[in-house]
């Protein structure tokens, strides 16, 4: 079964705070990865990769830069699962 | 009649270790007075504040011979005890002759067999691994291990893709025969389906780099290749005291010391202010961390390195 969004969301927080220290409250939808909570692109290729293993879908690089919020990451992997 | 093999001891180990820095620093502000980028993101994505450049005329054959004089003078063995030297490179200037053979004539060696490997920034592990193996065989006795680049030469300074991290320098160990193997039998391989992503072509003179392609590799496939090295040597990786990973960006290594869970265990991290350098990343890396004390003689380490090809290969080694 595809995990639910709010699955998903709590999943990434999981993921963020390992790779990169953000604490889980401030993992909402509207957040940008880069300016509000300081992931950067090489933390980012850490937070797919794990994304990827997580939910158990594929997220090529050139999908990676598309995906500047929280809540783009949450569609991005709901829809890959669907697909899968 | 039938070919006799000789027989060999039961393993080898290094004896000692030597390296050489180029005189001269360079540090992220001057890369950044030439190509658009700062001190800062040069800090931040790579852990690098500052390199070593090697001079004009200063070739990677004189950076060999330094750091293999430095091992030698180390290990308390006369010139004439070295039977191999093998010279792990992929910046030598010229063709031929090869560096392994340039040391051998300048530090007044006895004929060895000498010969240049190129497994790009995994050359080390791999000439490590032929030393042991020429050793445990009986092919030879006491090898010449030498890492040495200067990839300055090959750098495209105004790229500021790669300009940022490469740099020059030479390492090197002298390896004998051990009753109680101090090298690990070593996990090694390829992936040529991923040439495209460091190369350096007869048709470009420089290096050129996919970094986010082989950050993503080297952060989600080098983990497993170290846990292999460990379990071949019969460890885990909670055993090792030390992990001396290819100097290639902080953040990979920060990453892989999270994977292997050896956060708690001494971490090389020469490339602060050494740079990437290659084949010789490990050798100084290592050298170095003795030097100052932080390991200590009999330490079980783990070196793990990539790079171009691409290439991979870790061992497990007992410090001298
Ligand atoms: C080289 C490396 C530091 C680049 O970092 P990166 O975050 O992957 O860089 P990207 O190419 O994705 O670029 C990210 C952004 O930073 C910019 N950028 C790239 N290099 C920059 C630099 N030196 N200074 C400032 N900005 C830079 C890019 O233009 C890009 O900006 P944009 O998104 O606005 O276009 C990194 O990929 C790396 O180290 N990879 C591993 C390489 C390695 O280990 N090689 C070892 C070989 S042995």
């Amino acid at each position: 079964m595809p995990a639910s969004e709010s699955d998903i969301l709590q999943g990434l927080a999981e993921i963020l705070q390992e790779v990169a220290g953000v604490a889980p409250e401030q993992v909402t939808p509207e957040k940008n990865f880069i300016d509000d909570l300081d992931v950067d692109s090489l933390s980012m290729v850490e937070v797919v990769v794990a994304a990827e293993e997580k939910f158990e879908v594929r997220i090529p690089d050139d999908d990676v830069k598309n995906l500047r919020t929280v809540g783009d990451a949450v569609d991005y992997i709901k829809s890959a699962g669907v697909a899968a | 009649m039938s070919i006799v093999l000789p027989s060999g001891p039961a393993g080898a180990r290094i004896l000692s270790l030597g390296d050489y820095r180029p005189t001269r620093v360079v540090g992220n502000d001057e890369i950044a007075r030439r190509v658009d980028t700062n001190d800062q993101w040069i800090r931040e994505r790579t852990g690098i504040i500052e390199r070593r450049i090697a001079g004009d005329s200063e070739s990677v054959a004189d950076m060999a011979t330094e750091a293999a004089a430095k091992a030698l003078a180390g290990s308390g063995l006369a010139a004439a005890d070295i039977d191999l030297v093998i010279a792990a490179t992929c910046s030598a200037q010229d063709r031929l002759p090869g560096i392994g053979t340039v040391v051998a004539g300048r530090l007044g060696l006895d004929a060895p067999g000498a010969y240049d490997l190129n497994a790009a920034c995994a050359g080390f592990c791999y000439a490590l691994a032929a030393a042991a193996d020429a050793i445990r065989t009986g092919n030879a006795r006491h090898v010449l291990v030498i890492g040495a680049e200067k990839l300055s030469d090959i750098t495209d300074w105004d790229d500021r893709a790669t300009c940022i991290i490469f740099a020059d320098g030479a390492g090197a160990a002298v390896v004998g025969p051990a009753d109680s193997p101090g090298i690990g039998p070593v996990a090694w391989g390829s992936d040529g389906g991923r040439n495209d992503t460091i190369t350096c072509l007869g048709t470009d003179p420089y290096l050129r780099m996919a970094g986010p392609a082989v950050f993503r590799w080297a952060t989600t496939s080098l983990a497993a290749v170290g846990r292999r090295a460990c379990e071949l040597a019969g460890l885990g990786t909670r055993d090792l005291d030390a992990l001396i990973l290819h100097q290639a960006n902080l953040r990979i290594l920060d990453s892989l010391v999270r994977s292997l869970d050896v956060r708690d265990k001494v971490i090389a991290r020469d490339i602060v202010d050494t740079g990437n350098t290659s084949a010789a990343s490990i050798p100084m890396a290592m050298t170095r961390l003795k030097d100052r004390g932080e390991i200590a003689s009999g330490d079980l380490a783990l070196l793990l390195a990539f790079g171009g090809g691409l290439t991979y290969a870790g061992q497990v080694v007992r410090i001298p």
